[in-house]
């Protein structure tokens, strides 16, 4: 069942951006940048963590769910050193993958030929 | 030969491709729940291997990061993302997509202001905007708090 929600709530977070960008034309960026900050404010409101717990990475593979782990890594830090939370814990909750993605990205650049984009 | 607008329309749909936005859609639901699916099973594994729930949700994630990138490095991303749309875009794996894809393609430009700046292309306003909306969320629960 867990892999049945995870497949159908991720899909559905997918359309729903791929429906912004066929009817609004926005761009790849604005759509990631948005999806980002709306998953702060889902978070916030306390509506993400109960999709996160229901539909696993189907809520927490989607950009939404980066903006959810930037928002639960600012309250953690605040619960637990104050308020310096606010400044350390959301890059630092999100540290993994950024990092990862920075040293797949040097690293593949090294390797990597220039592909048609089409 | 005349015929109303009605009529033209009717011939339009039935003669024309089906509708893309139909199609862009469900390629973007297949795809896109298909890479969650993905990271579900990865996560799966992680946690039967004993891992706590969050570092297999981090290991999860770097995981799907590495695998976008070898793809990207193939040229493979890509070619799903012309079919996928949003589907290969949403999910992290675009994510990396876009840094791995603008590292490569910009390494042209050189080691720093190519492949080093071109990189947080994309990546660089989804951080800034993301830190950005964590930390006033930070500000307003620390002061509720």
């Amino acid at each position: 069942m867990n892999y049945f929600w995870a497949f159908v709530v991720g899909g559905g977070i997918c359309v729903i951006g791929q429906l912004l960008i066929d009817l609004t034309g926005l761009t790849p960026a604005r759509i990631l940048t948005g999806y980002v900050v709306a998953g702060v404010i889902l978070s916030a409101v306390g509506w993400y963590a109960p999709l996160a717990e229901f539909a696993g990475c189907g809520a927490t593979v989607p950009l939404l769910g980066f903006g959810h782990l930037l928002a639960k890594g600012v309250r953690t830090a605040i619960e637990e050193e104050g308020a310096i939370g606010i400044l350390t814990g959301g890059l630092t909750a999100a540290a993994a993958g950024i990092t990862t993605s920075l040293v797949c990205g040097v690293v593949c650049s090294w390797v990597g030929k220039s592909h048609d984009q089409n | 030969m005349k015929m109303s607008a009605e009529e033209y329309g009717r011939r339009v749909r039935r003669v024309g491709p089906p509708s893309p936005l139909g199609r862009d859609c469900l390629w973007a639901f297949g795809v896109g729940g298909g890479i969650c699916l993905l990271g579900e099973v990865l996560r799966g594994w992680y946690l039967t291997m004993g891992l706590d729930k969050e570092l297999a949700g981090t290991l999860t994630s770097c995981t799907l990061v590495a695998l976008s990138a070898l793809l990207t490095t193939l040229g493979l991303y890509q070619k799903l993302a012309a079919k996928a749309g949003a589907g290969t875009l949403v999910p992290i794996t675009g994510f990396a997509n876009a840094v791995v894809s603008a590292a490569i393609e910009f390494k042209t430009e050189g080691r720093v202001l190519g492949t080093g700046a071109k990189m947080f292309i994309i990546a660089g306003p989804v951080i800034v905007y993301g830190t950005l909306a964590a930390v006033l969320y930070g500000s307003v629960y620390w002061l509720l708090q």
